[in-house]
């Protein structure tokens, strides 16, 4: 047994690598080197350590938008893991159910979002819930309780939760298909094994199922962390660059395009730009990182 | 190795060999934002342009205005971008001219038919240079519907309180919007809005200067009863104002279920498209009678030349022709709610973009409050005056802490105001 690599290996592992390097690891070392540059007035860049995190997270002008976004985004992950997830696992186990009619027309209608552009999402969403031509407010009507509509995407306090909704409400397919798929490969034999013990399926679920399936949900959280830490779309199709009302659904992401692109009259900065998109990267990496040392490693031990 | 850099001349003659070439046929692209012009440009200027100048072939590759700025800059950089370049006023451009992507226009043939008035959004702090070709302007004001006014027995305010009263004469009648207006966009708040019917209370180009040279402050009356009167048209607005976005206020107008329209002169092009709606337009209504006028005929389009450009001489020839009566004409007439800021007299055809430009006569002209200077620092005064001004008419924020909210954040970096 020689520990040799065959070349072979190398050869057909190259182009991916050449591709992954080429289009993401190149780019995301330049922009962690752009960080530490500032831009002059001719639009010079030359070397300034750590002054633009200094500048961000300590000068108001820029920390108190950066928090702000920061804390949106955490509210953001919050109603996701809230909302998303255990619709999510509900879905799939009312579907992994023996004898569902129609399972699988269910499970590509609730996946079928997933597929659809953030863009289209975001129109039509705007529309069903635009006071003036929506829908939303006479179905309301249709059960008596139409004097609870108000113009949620408008509103401060309901704007962020009302998207995160929306987000919730295009996403949820993913955990779904995710978690059905643990839950079908459980073997049948441990079931079986339970129902002759005598256990209830409630407890069946919680005991059995819910454990086993444990590494999904654990993948399903973390999948869910960093598309939450790297949303913008939606965001962006809906309210804009901006995330109004008074900046009530501005996310990191968009926080960032205004910083690096700039917006109508703010000029953007490719050095601010890129600490923005450093720090969001560090975040990013401290939430996997979290998870791969605290629950990944413990996770290990409930799998075959 | 000796070998590869005389390759690489030899390679960088041959380029320079097709780059000629291509020169001497004369090509020309136009970058802009104005995507909604694109057949226009294709279908009248350019070929009016080729009728003088044959043999030029000219392309008009717009971008979408919210990607403009930085696919330009971009583009820019790169070595990539077109001949001619649509300036945005103020800062942005003056940016890229301070990074050399914009060739200095002083003296160049076209540029003697401007205004001083009109080359300022596009010239440095000092005034000496010139980058970019004042194109167009636009103004600011309410549209009304005809319909709704005589069937109501109004007739378009003047002042302020003839103003509220039409709002309430509409509101009473319980059939119609009073003012089609949302804040979910934000932007209209206040580019239409604070400083559409501000400069009646700032007067106009005085209370600009007096910001600038620190003289006046945000929390001076005059300035913060703008938002006092932005503050009582909560009431008139639609239901659910707050997440009601532009595009639903334009289409509350045209389908005559709103009775205001508050507007910017490029929104007669949008409702001419949209059939037989019978509206006109009244100037910003002054705080009381007999007080003088003033307009926001802000200074919106400019043309540039890209340094880099292989084809200069081209490039100066449609330059000086974007100077001339012809241009200014077609551009005024055709590209509805867009005016010449040229001195050539023109004859206006459309009969509400001739009110609007009649205002000129009447009233005094400016520019949008913060366009010049005051968006340079950190936090950026544009994007915080969105902000306030929809709180402001959505009731969430009072003109006082919205006048001390932009005037902090304006002394912070601003020294002539600290």
């Amino acid at each position: 047994m020689r520990a040799r690599l065959p070349w072979q290996v190398l050869a057909f592992l190259l182009p991916a690598l050449l591709v992954y390097t080429t289009f993401s690891a190149l780019p995301l070392v330049d922009t962690l080197r752009l960080s530490l540059y500032s831009t002059d007035e001719a639009g010079r860049q030359h070397l300034a350590g750590f002054a633009n995190f200094h500048t961000l997270l300590s000068d108001p002008r820029w920390s108190a938008g950066f928090w702000n976004a920061m804390v949106n985004n955490l509210k953001f992950f919050g109603i996701h893991m809230l909302a998303q997830n255990p619709i999510g696992l509900l879905l799939a186990a009312l579907l992994s159910l023996r004898g569902v009619k129609g399972a699988a027309a269910y499970r590509t209608l609730i996946f079928l979002p997933t597929l659809l552009s953030v863009v289209i999402i975001g129109f039509i969403w705007q529309l069903i819930l635009s006071p003036l031509w929506g829908v939303a407010e006479r179905m309301l009507g249709w059960v008596g309780l139409s004097s609870w509509f108000g113009p949620w995407l408008g509103e401060e306090s309901s704007a962020l939760i009302t998207l995160s909704l929306v987000s919730v409400w295009q996403f949820v397919g993913i955990p779904m298909m995710l978690i059905y798929a643990a839950l079908i490969a459980i073997p049948e034999e441990i079931i079986e094994a339970a129902v002759v013990d005598g256990s209830s399926p409630w407890r069946i679920f919680w005991r059995i199922r819910l454990p086993l399936i444990l590494p999904t949900l654990g993948l399903v959280t973390i999948l869910t962390f960093v598309a939450n830490f790297n949303a913008f779309d939606l965001i962006y199709a809906v309210k804009g660059a901006v995330g109004g009302p008074n900046y009530s659904t501005d996310l990191l992401g968009t926080y960032f395009y205004r910083t690096f692109f700039g917006y109508q009259s703010q000029v953007g900065s490719p050095t601010m730009g890129a600490t923005v998109a450093t720090l969001m990267f560090l975040v990013i990496l401290c939430g996997v990182a979290v998870y791969f040392f605290a629950v990944q490693r413990r996770l290990q031990r409930f799998t075959f | 190795m000796t070998v590869y850099p005389r390759l690489a001349h030899a390679s960088a003659a041959a380029a320079l060999c097709i780059v000629s070439a291509a020169a001497s046929a004369g090509t020309l692209a136009i970058e802009s934002w104005r995507i909604d012009d694109k057949t226009l440009w294709e279908e009248v200027l350019i070929p009016a342009f080729q009728r003088k100048n044959p043999g030029v072939t000219v392309k008009f590759t717009p971008t979408a205005p919210t990607e403009y700025d930085s696919s330009l800059t971009a583009r820019l950089t790169a070595g990539t971008a077109g001949d001619l370049i649509t300036c945005r006023p103020f800062d942005v451009s003056l940016n890229l001219y301070k990074k050399g992507h914009l060739e200095k226009l002083d003296g160049k043939p076209g540029m003697e038919h401007f205004p001083d008035s009109a080359k300022v959004a596009w010239q440095t702090d000092d005034g000496k240079d010139s980058y970019c070709m004042p194109m167009a302007s636009v103004i600011h004001g309410f549209f009304y519907n005809k319909k709704i006014f005589s069937e109501l027995k109004l007739s378009p305010p003047a002042t302020q309180q003839e103003f509220f009263k039409v709002l309430d004469a509409v509101k009473a009648s319980g059939k119609y919007t009073p003012l089609a207006l949302g804040t979910a966009d934000q932007w209209e708040a206040h580019q239409i809005v604070y400083t559409g019917i501000g400069p009646n209370y700032w007067k106009g180009e005085d209370g600009r200067k007096a910001l600038l040279s620190g003289k006046k402050k945000f929390t001076d009356p005059e300035f913060i009863s703008v938002w006092d009167t932005m503050a009582k048209w909560g009431p008139y607005l639609g239901k659910g104002a707050s997440s009601q976005t532009y595009a639903d206020s334009q289409n509350l107008f045209a389908l005559g279920r709103a009775a205001i329209f508050p507007a910017g002169s490029w929104d007669i092009a949008y409702f001419r498209q949209q059939g037989n709606l019978d509206f006109a337009a009244f100037p910003p209504p002054v705080p009381a009678a007999g007080a003088p006028c003033y307009i926001s005929d802000h200074t919106d389009i400019g043309i540039g030349v890209n340094p880099k450009s292989r084809n200069k001489d081209d490039a100066y020839k449609f330059l000086a022709w974007v100077g001339s009566q012809e241009f200014a004409d077609l551009y005024t007439n055709k590209v509805m709610g867009f005016f010449s800021l040229s001195s050539h007299l023109i004859a206006v055809k459309d009969p509400v973009a001739k009110q609007m430009m009649d205002w000129r006569k009447s009233c005094g002209s400016t520019i949008r409050l913060n366009a010049q200077v005051m968006n340079r620092g950190e936090p950026n005064m544009e994007t915080e005056m969105w902000n306030v001004d929809s709180q402001v008419l959505n009731g969430k924020m009072t003109p006082k802490q919205a006048a001390d909210r932009i005037q902090a954040g304006f002394s912070k970096w601003y020294a002539p105001q600290k």
